[in-house]
C-alpha cells in the first residue's frame, strides 16, 4: 500500500514541479507585465545550454545552474531594454517581436553550436520504495519548485522592490508620479522572468535531450498553466499547477500519456470557459 | 501593391531562369530534389542525411557525373513539418522539374509525400529504415525493414532475456505499426506483451512511464520512441535505476543516443542495423574517412545518412544501366534482379517485387561505458515479407502500405 501511495505522490510532485518551473517565469512576464513572451522557451534553452557548458568546463553542477539562471536573467534585462520596452502598449506586436527573437535564437544556436550537444547525466542516484525505484533528483526538482514559489512570494509581497513593482504593474503613471523608476522596474521584472525560465532549463538540463528547440517541450505546459492561473502569479499559477498536475497524474496513471495530455487540455478548456480570468479571479475575490 | 511586386519579381526571375537555361550548351545537369530536416526537432538526425547526399554528389561530379551529366542537388529543409513536405514536393516536381526525389525522415512525412509523387513518373527514394510494407512503384526504399530488423532482434532478445516485453512507442504510424510487428513476432515465439505505451511526439517527461514499467515487471523493453524530446526517456530511466535490457530498431545507429547521453543511460541497449559508425571493415573505414574529411564536425554517421549517400549511387547505377532517367526504364533494370551496388556494408540489391533493399544485418549491443559490440552477424537478409504476402510491383502497382493486420486482398 505504502509504495503505491508514495508513487502517487511522486508522480504528482513530478508533474507539479514541471508545471511550476516551466511557467513561473512566464507568469511574471505575462501575468504581471502583460507581455506574451514567445521567446520563453529560448530562455529555458539558454539556461540548459549554459549549465551544460559550465559543467563541461569543470564547474560543479549546482553552481553552474545558479550561474545559468543569472545569465538568462541578464540576457532578459538586455532584451527588455533593446526590444520588449518598445512594445508595452502593443501586445500583439510584442508577441510577434518575441516570436521572431525565438526563431533567430533557435536557428542561431543550430548554426553556431550544432544540432545537439552531449548531456551531462542526472546526479544524486536513486532510492527504492517497495518494488519501485525513484530518481532522487526528481524530488530535488519538486523542492526547487516549492522554493521558487516561496521566493516569488517573499520578493513581491515582503520587499520594498515588490511593493514598487506591484504598484508599477497596477498603474505605471501614478507610480512614476510618486517617484518609482518604472523603466528600471520593468527591466528587472522581465529579467526575473527570464532568470526563472533559465533556472527551469538549468534544473532540467541533466535529465533531457539537449537540442536548440528543447524549449518547445515546455511551452504548451507553461502557457496553459499561466492561462488557467490568470494574472496573479501566487494565487493563480500555483493552484493552477496543482489542479492540472492532479488531472494529468490521475489520467497518466490509469490511461497512459496520450489520455493524460488530452485530459489536461480538456480541463484547461473547461476552466477557461467557466473562469475566463483564470483561477486567481475567484481566489483573489475570496481573499478580499 | 506588394502582390504586384511579388508577381513582378516572380516574372523577372522566370525570365532570368529561361535565359540561363538557354545559355547552357553542354548537357543539362541532372536534378536531384532532396528534402531533409536540418532545422527543428529532427535536425540532429537529418544533418547527416544532407551531408551524405552532398558527399555522394561531390564524388560523382568529380568523376564525370551520371551519363556525362553533372548533378545539381536542390535541397529544401521542411523542418519536420508534413505540410511543408507536401508543398516542397510540389515545388520540386512542378517548378524545378527534378529527375528524382529523395528524402523524408518520419514515416508520416513519407506518407505525406507519396500520394503527390504517385501522380507523376518521378522516382522517389526513401532512405530511412521504417516499419515496412509500402508497395508502390514510384518508391524505392533504401533502409532496413521489419523482416530485417525485428525478425532478427526480437527472437534474440526473447532467447537472451525472456518472453515478457514492455513497449514504449511514439504515437504515429511508425510506432503503431512497429508495435504491431512486435505483437505478431512475439506471438509466434510464445511471448507476451505485458504493457504497451504510445507517447505523443514532443513529450519529454517519463516518470509515470518508468513506474508503469516497474509495475508490469517485463524482461526487457522495446524502445521505439522517436525524436529528441522522447529520447529523454533514457536519461530519466537510468536516473530511476530501471536497469532493464532494451531493444530497438532505431536507437544507436540512427539517433546516436550513445553519443548524445552521458553513460550509462544507453547501457544494455540492443539494435539490429545494416549500418552503424562502429563497423570495422576496410570498406566501412574508407567510407568513414571520406566522410570525416569533408565533414570533420560530424558527431556520428548515422544509418540514414549512410543510406542517403548510397541512394545516390544506387540511382547512378540504375540510370547508367538504363541509359535513361525515366522511371519505367529504371524499373526495367530493377526487374532484372541485378540492381546492386557495393555499399560500405557490402553488396546491396533492390528486390524487384517490392523495390526494397537487401541488407547485411548485424546485432549490436551497448555497454555501460557506451562501447559498442557486435553480438551477431546475420549476413545478407532479403526484404522478403512484401513479396510473400503478394506484392509484386513487376505485375501490379498497389500504391498501398501493408501491415500484418492490413494485407492485400487475394
Amino acid at each position: 500500500m505504502l509504495p503505491e501511495l508514495f508513487s502517487l505522490f511522486y508522480q504528482f510532485a513530478d508533474v507539479f514541479a514541471f508545471l511550476i518551473l516551466a511557467s513561473a517565469g512566464l507568469a511574471i512576464v505575462f501575468g504581471m507585465m502583460g507581455v506574451i513572451n514567445m521567446a520563453h522557451g529560448e530562455f529555458i534553452m539558454c539556461g540548459a545550454y549554459v549549465t551544460v557548458g559550465l559543467v563541461n568546463l569543470g564547474v560543479p553542477l549546482p553552481l553552474a545552474q545558479i550561474a545559468a539562471a543569472f545569465t538568462a536573467g541578464l540576457i532578459g534585462v538586455v532584451i527588455e531594454i533593446l526590444v520588449v520596452r518598445k512594445f508595452y502598449k502593443r501586445p500583439l506586436d510584442s508577441l510577434l517581436a518575441t516570436w521572431g527573437l525565438s526563431l533567430i535564437v533557435t536557428q542561431g544556436m543550430l548554426i553556431v553550436v550544432g544540432s545537439s550537444i552531449r548531456g551531462i547525466g542526472t546526479p544524486e542516484g536513486s532510492f527504492a520504495v517497495g518494488d519501485y525505484t525513484f530518481s532522487t533528483y526528481r524530488i530535488i526538482l519538486f523542492a526547487c519548485a516549492l522554493a521558487v514559489l516561496v521566493g516569488i512570494y517573499i520578493l513581491f509581497m515582503r520587499t520594498r522592490f515588490g511593493v514598487i513593482a506591484r504598484a508599477t504593474m497596477q498603474n505605471a503613471g501614478m507610480a512614476q508620479a510618486l517617484g518609482a523608476r518604472t523603466g528600471r522596474i520593468y527591466a528587472i521584472s522581465f529579467g526575473i522572468g527570464a532568470g526563472l525560465a533559465g533556472l527551469c532549463g538549468a534544473l532540467y538540463a541533466p535529465t533531457m535531450t539537449l537540442i536548440p528547440t528543447m524549449g518547445a517541450t515546455f511551452i504548451v505546459e507553461s502557457f496553459v498553466t499561466v492561462v488557467v492561473g490568470g494574472a496573479n502569479v501566487l494565487l493563480g499559477t500555483a493552484p493552477a499547477a496543482m489542479l492540472l498536475a492532479l488531472v494529468r497524474m490521475a489520467l497518466n496513471a490509469s490511461y497512459g500519456q496520450i489520455i493524460g495530455q488530452i485530459g489536461m487540455l480538456f480541463a484547461v478548456i473547461a476552466i477557461i470557459r467557466i473562469l475566463p480570468e483564470g483561477l486567481s479571479s475567484i481566489l483573489a475575490r475570496r481573499g478580499r | 501593391m506588394s502582390a504586384f511586386r511579388n508577381i513582378l519579381a516572380a516574372a523577372s526571375t522566370l525570365v532570368l531562369l529561361t535565359c540561363a537555361a538557354t545559355g547552357v550548351q553542354a548537357a543539362d545537369p541532372l536534378k536531384i530534389g532532396l528534402m531533409e530536416d536540418v532545422s527543428g526537432d529532427l535536425a540532429f538526425m537529418g544533418m547527416p542525411k544532407l551531408h551524405g547526399s552532398q558527399l555522394a554528389v561531390e564524388e560523382i561530379n568529380k568523376t564525370g557525373g551520371i551519363l556525362g551529366r553533372q548533378i545539381e542537388l536542390i535541397h529544401l529543409d521542411p523542418q519536420g513539418d508534413n505540410a511543408r513536405y507536401q508543398e516542397f514536393t510540389r515545388r520540386l516536381l512542378n517548378r524545378d522539374k527534378v529527375d528524382v526525389l529523395i528524402g523524408g525522415i518520419t514515416s508520416a512525412s513519407r506518407e505525406a509525400v507519396r500520394p503527390i509523387v504517385n501522380r507523376t513518373k518521378t522516382p522517389y527514394f526513401y532512405t530511412n529504415q521504417y516499419e515496412g510494407g509500402v508497395c508502390d512503384a514510384n518508391m524505392i526504399s533504401m533502409g532496413a525493414v521489419p523482416e530485417q530488423q525485428f525478425s532478427t532482434l526480437i527472437p534474440w532478445m526473447v532467447e537472451k532475456f525472456g518472453k515478457k516485453v514492455y513497449v514504449v512507442a511514439a504515437d504515429y504510424n511508425f510506432g503503431q505499426i512497429s508495435a504491431e510487428w512486435n505483437r505478431k513476432i512475439l506471438k509466434d515465439l510464445g511471448g507476451t506483451v505485458v504493457g504497451e505505451e504510445f507517447i505523443p511526439l514532443g513529450v519529454s517527461q517519463f516518470a509515470q512511464t518508468i513506474q508503469n514499467i516497474q509495475k508490469a515487471k517485463p524482461d526487457w523493453i522495446l524502445t521505439i520512441n522517436v525524436g529528441a524530446a522522447q529520447d529523454s526517456f533514457f536519461e530519466q530511466a537510468a536516473a530511476a535505476k530501471l536497469n532493464l535490457p532494451m531493444g530497438s530498431s532505431i536507437k544507436v545507429m540512427l539517433g546516436f543516443e550513445h553519443k548524445r547521453f552521458a553513460p550509462p543511460a544507453l547501457n544494455n541497449m540492443h539494435v539490429t542495423a545494416n549500418w552503424f559508425e562502429e563497423i570495422d571493415t576496410p570498406e566501412a573505414n574508407a567510407f568513414k574517412k571520406r566522410w570525416h574529411a569533408k565533414f570533420p564536425d560530424e558527431i556520428y554517421i548515422n544509418d540514414m545518412g549512410y543510406n542517403a549517400y548510397h541512394a545516390i549511387y544506387m540511382y547512378k547505377m540504375l540510370v547508367e544501366q538504363a541509359k535513361s532517367t525515366h522511371l519505367d526504364d529504371l524499373r526495367k533494370v530493377i526487374a532484372t534482379g541485378k540492381a546492386c551496388i557495393d555499399a560500405a556494408e557490402g553488396q546491396v540489391c533492390i528486390d524487384p517485387k517490392s523495390q526494397h533493399t537487401s541488407h547485411r544485418m548485424r546485432l549490436v549491443s551497448v555497454g555501460p561505458k557506451h562501447e559498442i559490440s557486435v553480438d551477431k552477424d546475420y549476413g545478407t537478409i532479403q526484404p522478403y515479407w512484401l513479396s510473400e504476402i503478394g506484392c509484386d510491383l513487376t505485375k501490379k502497382n498497389d500504391k498501398d502500405q501493408y501491415t500484418p493486420s492490413h494485407l492485400p486482398k487475394k
